[in-house]
């Protein structure tokens, strides 16, 4: 199989690896860097479990080709929190039982740090339609949207 | 995944070219969320993937009063309906961009996929017909314009010949006197695709009908347009029993399948109710 060389930062780190030419963005972070923070769930778009940020903007990772993030910066779930604490949302997230089996929640994190860059002080309508992509099985969503608002809080008030 | 190379094309003529020489199996990559699937499914034979995204005519949006609205074909959604000119003129282009899948798969899907994905049920597909959007496409033979209602030949088929792409979207400037309107029914309220959508264009002069134009999706084979209704309509005051006339002859043009996601008796009943609630929405922008 066709071999390509990858240039790209990830999480602030250059990074140069080798990928297969036909790899998704999911499978090159699993299978050739050892991130295995981004779930497969559906591997179809649906789900969300595979989101990561791209350039900024919030994508289903298992929907990029490896290929494309050729000189392109991304943010996994694995540089969310940094050597000493955990972030907001990760706190707020356990505080709030925000979370059952877990294999949602690195998309849901992702994909709530990217509303929360975007829009810092959202409404409870506005996390519902901008996590509606992001599915869990487990714990219904009241309890994701509460911890959504507890971080928003927390950000905004030690900001 | 089927094994496949990916090429990143910078200009027009480089992507022509790559899919030229590509054959049947290349197929364009703009935001990947339907093609990236179907290569994986093997629902689609794919041997090259020609990305576009790094084509500057292919990314951003330029709206003027003379020239009207330029969407490049492969600017991902979130542009698309937050972009100040199409937030101000083009309300239908905002109601169908905006309701595509959910924020992850806005942030890459685009118009000129939807349009070249070719779903009977595409949702930008019936907001771009109704206010009559010319796609542009470059191919061997040079570049020509096709309108969007004349695009589609079947479920995920074309006019696109061997090595064509669409290059942007054309839309008229907007004018007063005009409205326009998009609508869905699906049985949730988010992240899900069409049981019957509607797009529908009026324009008024004096309180009476001067265009109009209604497109359908997820009713046949296509997306299509009701001649029938702008039949109806022009040279008529909108009053309720027009707009039920019209109502009954969208229901009459559906030709819907029974699928998974509705019967054909519920679907020609959506195409009259979606006519019927985009109508009095157009009515009242083409108004305001």
């Amino acid at each position: 199989m066709a071999k390509i060389v990858l240039n790209t930062i990830i999480n602030g780190e250059n990074r140069e690896f080798l990928a297969d030419e036909r790899d998704s963005l999911l499978e090159a972070l699993r299978e050739r860097l050892g991130l295995m923070g981004a779930k497969e769930g559906c591997n179809n778009g649906n789900c969300g479990a595979c989101a990561v940020i791209m350039d900024g903007r919030l994508v289903n990772s298992c929907c990029v080709m490896a290929a494309e993030i050729e000189g392109a910066e991304l943010n996994t779930i694995e540089g969310l929190a940094d050597a000493d604490s955990l972030h907001p949302l990760q706190e707020a997230f356990l505080e709030n039982a925000a979370l059952q089996c877990g294999i949602c929640t690195p998309g849901f994190l992702m994909a709530s740090k990217a509303l929360l860059d975007e829009n810092p002080d959202p409404s409870e309508e506005e996390i519902r339609w901008w996590l509606a992509g992001n599915l869990c099985r487990c714990t219904g969503y009241d309890k994701i949207i509460r911890a959504v608002q507890d971080s928003a809080q927390r950000i905004n008030s030690s900001s | 995944m089927q094994s496949l190379t990916y090429r990143r094309a910078t200009s027009i003529g480089e992507a022509v070219s790559l899919l030229q020489n590509g054959g049947d199996t290349a197929r364009v990559l703009a935001g990947g969320t339907d093609l990236i699937v179907q290569a994986r499914e093997r629902k689609r034979d794919v041997s090259l993937l020609v990305d576009v995204k790094h084509i500057p005519e292919l990314i951003g949006i330029s709206y003027s009063s003379d020239i009207g609205l330029v969407i490049g074909a492969a600017t991902p959604l979130y542009q698309v309906y937050g972009n100040k000119d199409i937030k101000e003129y083009y309300p239908s282009i905002v109601e169908a961009s905006s309701v595509i899948g959910g924020t992850a798969i806005q942030g890459r899907a685009s118009l000129g996929g939807n349009l070249c994905n070719s779903s009977p049920a595409g949702d930008s597909l019936t907001a771009m017909m109704a206010i009559n959007a010319i796609a542009h496409i470059a191919g061997p033979q040079g570049e020509r314009d096709i309108p969007v209602e004349d695009f589609f030949t079947g479920p995920g088929r074309n006019v696109l010949e061997a090595g064509e792409f669409v290059v942007n979207i054309h839309i008229a400037p907007h004018q007063s006197g005009t409205g326009e309107a998009w609508q869905r029914f699906i049985p949730r309220n988010e992240m899900d695709i069409a049981v019957v959508n509607c797009g529908t264009y009026l324009a008024l002069e004096n309180g009476s009908v001067t265009n109009a134009r209604v497109a359908l999706g997820a009713v046949a084979a296509t997306p299509i347009m009701v001649p029938a209704i702008s039949e109806i309509l022009i040279g008529q005051a909108l009053n309720d029993e027009i707009i039920d006339m019209a109502a009954d002859a969208a229901s009459e043009a559906a030709t819907p399948i029974e699928d998974m996601r509705g019967s054909v008796k519920q679907r020609k009943h959506l195409a009259g109710v979606l006519t019927k609630r985009t109508l009095a929405i157009a009515a009242e922008r083409a108004q305001s």
